[in-house]
């Protein structure tokens, strides 16, 4: 998982994503790795935890954890609006599918992206850690980013830098 | 893996097979003669290698039809069963395991050398009484005689019942050469007593052409473990005197192959699957029974809901409408606990299926050290969750192999000392309360303390001349680092110390203690919960956070009132009764950020004789805990053992009490550092 994983086209050099807002930037995601999109839920903080993953909440009777991608990618945290959802993804971390909620400010829809449209990251200029992107993909209303979700969850440490509390 | 996949059930059930056959083959290490127990291996391997070729692992069809060969001889009476043969069929055994378990590439090798061990440890060439006769034998066991055999087959009364057409059979022998088939009516009851689907005949047949006796055997293979059936070469006209097939042992005719009739160690080899535990999509096998206990509260639920749905419909309200809704509820709750008892029952596992896997360690053991090694146990009945069995084999393993190493005495050292040479390991389990007690025994020469002590010394983990009670002295063995062994031999070197024995022991909310009298050996106690599904909690409130904290762990709970508070503001240690305790501010450690209640509550728990107090908010009250795992991004937190869902759908997390104490621990040392 630390290689950035090559992004799933199709035959045709399509590729379905669920399109949504994280700060400032509009993200996508496979549709094929979308769960559900919920309305906010009570989260209970887990102190210790990575501040990408600070806190976890009672999806469906399963314990799943909250990323804030925004950590990640440095934005500021900004409180939820109207429009916040959960959107509940699997992906594979440590090799084991695992449930996650990514906290996002709003959801869009299920585009089609075409592989024409998308380019690299640049090697140079880019205010992220390049391995957490994926591509970019240019459309009519502005540039989608597709995150590289392993590399920024293998790149969390799995705790606060402060250790977890213990003195 | 899907339960419709033909190979993973022969993978399953192959390796129930296997097990069965190591359990026989253990037994017989120590009663070489048992003719029983031959026969049992023998079939074993005989119907292994038959499913195995049926499903396509030739690999492993081939390398068991030499040792099922060299068996057969065995059980013919041309070989003595030796321990030496016994050792190389048991690392056979490992090899058919990989065989199993792989495609068999790149194993050849090791099947090779294996082979020719097996070769060396047959007594080759005329050695016996017999010898004309056994090379006779022998020949016939892998080639053909060219004229043929006499075969006289009696199939059990229930084989009809359970699918099997005793008019294929003999076809398929008729494919295999000229029959003549005679049937033998002398067990045919009265004809008012018959039963016609009981089947009572048998069969007498001669049948002539260039035929091997495993062609033959073959056409039984689904049969021959409940079978009678002797097969004479016409070479040797005279009768044999033995009657292969299990006629001796009863056998509840379980369907399927692996149905193998034997005395031995049946119960802890039927549940063997659950035992594969790397494996992936591993199953349990549980008594019908307890489903049909669950489908009846099930049903019941059923009803309880659709009168909850009635009621809903019916638009009571009122005082009416109340008491009908509480009954509900009631009942519901009563379901639910019933439910929850049944489902938890569902996962247990008699522990013989862990203690089976120790007498092949300990027979290898034996063999590695030299030494005489004796394994009892007791207790293989007590039932166990799954998951804690799973858990608890590697850090077993570990006890039993320190036992064999460092605590049994060598057999000069043993006799000077006056004790039996053969030394004994003692495993037993039992029930106590909510936990299960396994302890481990053996009557080696114990734990020397002053090695103990000096060695801890050395490594720097007490200080010289500390006083420490003989408790915490014997505890320093599990401590990080530490290792008496003088030289780190092939047993105990392995990379797995005691520190992750405690540690794995911990994980399962578990305990290790050690008593150990010189000279006379050592007993290693181990009590693990029940289960880990569900515990009883104490639920507190920190800020705004709730927590769970194991209720079985909490001593006590005092009120911190304000001077204590602020008195003990720099140093967290309080004074309860005639100790001190260190204390936690769970508001520090988890950094809420909010202000803390003006009453403050410490939460006295203890673990492994350490107690610490941890300041809370408020004592909300006890709680039934369903444990959830935290997803494996929040592993690396170490102050949670898991989290839980609370009434109103909210999450809690469960606190470690170990990790806690030991936080605790190391506070109070800072402080007494400080002075």
């Amino acid at each position: 998982m630390t290689d950035t994983p090559k992004t799933p086209w199709d035959d045709h050099g399509q590729l379905e994503v669920l399109t949504f807002d994280v700060g400032t930037e509009q993200l996508a995601i496979e549709a094929t790795d979308i769960r559900e999109i919920v309305d906010l839920l009570p989260e209970t903080r887990v102190p210790g935890a990575a501040p990408l993953v600070a806190s976890i909440v009672n999806y469906r009777g399963k314990i799943i954890p909250i990323a804030d991608l925004r950590v990640a990618f440095g934005m500021p945290i900004t409180p939820p609006t109207p429009d916040s959802r959960i959107v509940v993804i699997e992906t594979p971390i440590d090799g084991e599918a695992t449930h996650i909620g990514l906290r996002t400010d709003k959801v869009h829809e299920v585009a089609m992206l075409s592989r024409s449209d998308s380019s690299e990251p640049p090697q140079v200029g880019l205010r992220w850690r390049r391995e957490f992107v994926r591509e970019f993909v240019r459309r009519a209303d502005g540039v989608i980013v597709l995150p590289a979700l392993g590399a920024i969850f293998d790149a969390t440490p799995r705790q606060s830098s402060r250790g977890a509390g213990h003195e | 893996m899907s339960d419709s996949d033909p190979i993973a059930a022969f993978r399953v059930e192959a390796g129930d097979l296997l097990d069965q056959i190591e359990q026989a083959l253990l037994d017989l290490s120590n009663r070489l003669d048992d003719r029983g127990l031959i026969d049992a291996v023998f079939r074993g391997l005989h119907t292994l290698k038959g499913s195995g070729a049926m499903f396509g692992f030739d690999a492993l069809a081939t390398f068991t039809h030499h040792c099922e060969t060299a068996f057969d001889r065995v059980r013919k009476g041309l070989f003595p069963a030796t321990a030496e043969l016994v050792h190389v069929i048991l690392s056979a055994m490992d090899h058919m395991r990989a065989l199993v378990d792989g495609d068999g590439a790149g194993l050849e090798a090791t099947g090779d050398a294996i082979l020719a061990r097996l070769q060396a440890a047959l007594p080759e060439g005329g050695a016996t009484v017999q010898a004309p006769l056994a090379a006779a034998q022998a020949a016939t066991a892998d080639e053909p005689p060219a004229t043929g055999w006499h075969l006289v087959f009696r199939l059990p009364a229930t084989a009809m019942a359970n699918g099997t057409n005793p008019l294929s059979l003999l076809d398929e022998l008729r494919e295999l050469g000229d029959c003549r088939v005679v049937a033998l009516c002398d067990r045919l009851p009265a004809l008012p007593d018959l039963i016609p689907t009981e089947c009572m005949i048998g069969w007498d047949i001669t049948l002539t052409g260039n035929v091997s006796r495993d062609a033959i055997e073959d056409v039984f293979i689904f049969v021959m473990d409940d079978m009678e059936m002797s097969l004479t070469p016409f070479a040797i006209a005279q009768e044999a005197a033995h009657a292969p097939g299990g006629i001796d042992a009863p056998s509840p005719a379980l369907p399927g192959p692996v149905a193998t009739p034997q005395a031995v160690a049946a119960p802890a080899a039927a549940e063997g699957a659950a035992r594969q535990a790397p494996r992936a999509g591993e199953s349990v096998r549980v008594p019908a029974e307890r489903l049909d206990v669950l489908m009846d509260r099930v049903g019941e639920l059923v009803i309880v809901q659709s009168r909850l749905s009635q009621l809903a419909n019916s638009g009571l309200i009122g005082a009416t409408g109340e008491v009908a809704l509480r009954s509900i509820s009631e009942e519901i709750e009563r379901l639910v606990s019933e439910m929850r008892d049944t489902m938890m029952v569902l996962r247990m596992v008699p522990i013989a299926n862990l203690f089976g896997r120790f007498r092949r360690l300990i027979h290898d053991l034996a063999r590695d050290t030299g030494k005489a090694i004796e394994l009892l146990t007791d207790g293989e009945a007590t039932e166990v969750d799954k998951t804690v069995t799973e858990q608890l084999a590697d850090p077993i393993v570990h006890l039993i192999r320190n036992a064999c190493d460092h605590g049994l005495e060598a057999p000069d050292e043993r006799l000077a000392a006056g004790k039996p040479v053969t030394g004994q390991v003692m495993l037993t389990a039992a029930h106590a309360g909510g936990e299960v007690l396994i302890t481990i025994t053996d009557d080696g020469r114990g734990i020397n303390r002053e090695r103990v002590r000096a060695k801890a010394e050395g490594n720097g983990l007490i200080q010289p001349g500390q006083a420490l009670s003989d408790h915490e002295l014997l505890q320093l063995i599990f401590a990080p680092g530490f290792s008496t062994a003088a030289q780190v031999t092939n047993l105990s070197g392995r990379g797995v110390g005691m520190d992750v024995v405690k540690r794995t022991i911990e994980g399962l909310r578990g305990t290790i203690d050690i008593a150990s009298q010189e000279g006379k050996g050592s007993t290693f106690t181990l009590r693990i919960p029940l289960t880990l599904a569900i515990i009883e909690g104490l639920l507190v409130r920190v800020g705004t956070g709730c927590y769970v904290i194991p209720l079985a762990a909490v001593e006590e709970c005092i009120e911190l009132s304000a001077d204590e508070d602020l008195r003990t503001r720099g140093r967290s240690m309080i004074r309860l009764r005639d100790a001190l305790v260190p204390f936690l501010r769970l508001h520090d450690l988890f950094e809420t950020g909010a202000e803390p209640d003006p009453h403050q509550k410490i939460v006295v728990i203890s673990a492994a004789g350490e107690r610490v107090g941890l300041v809370v908010d408020q004592i909300i009250g006890s709680h039934q805990t369903v444990i959830k795992s935290m997803s494996n991004v929040h592993r690396a937190v170490n102050s949670f053992s898991g989290a839980t869902i609370l009434g109103d759908g909210s999450v809690a997390l469960i606190l470690d009490i170990m990790q806690l104490v030991a936080s605790g621990q190391q506070r109070e040392a800072r402080l007494r550092a400080v002075g």
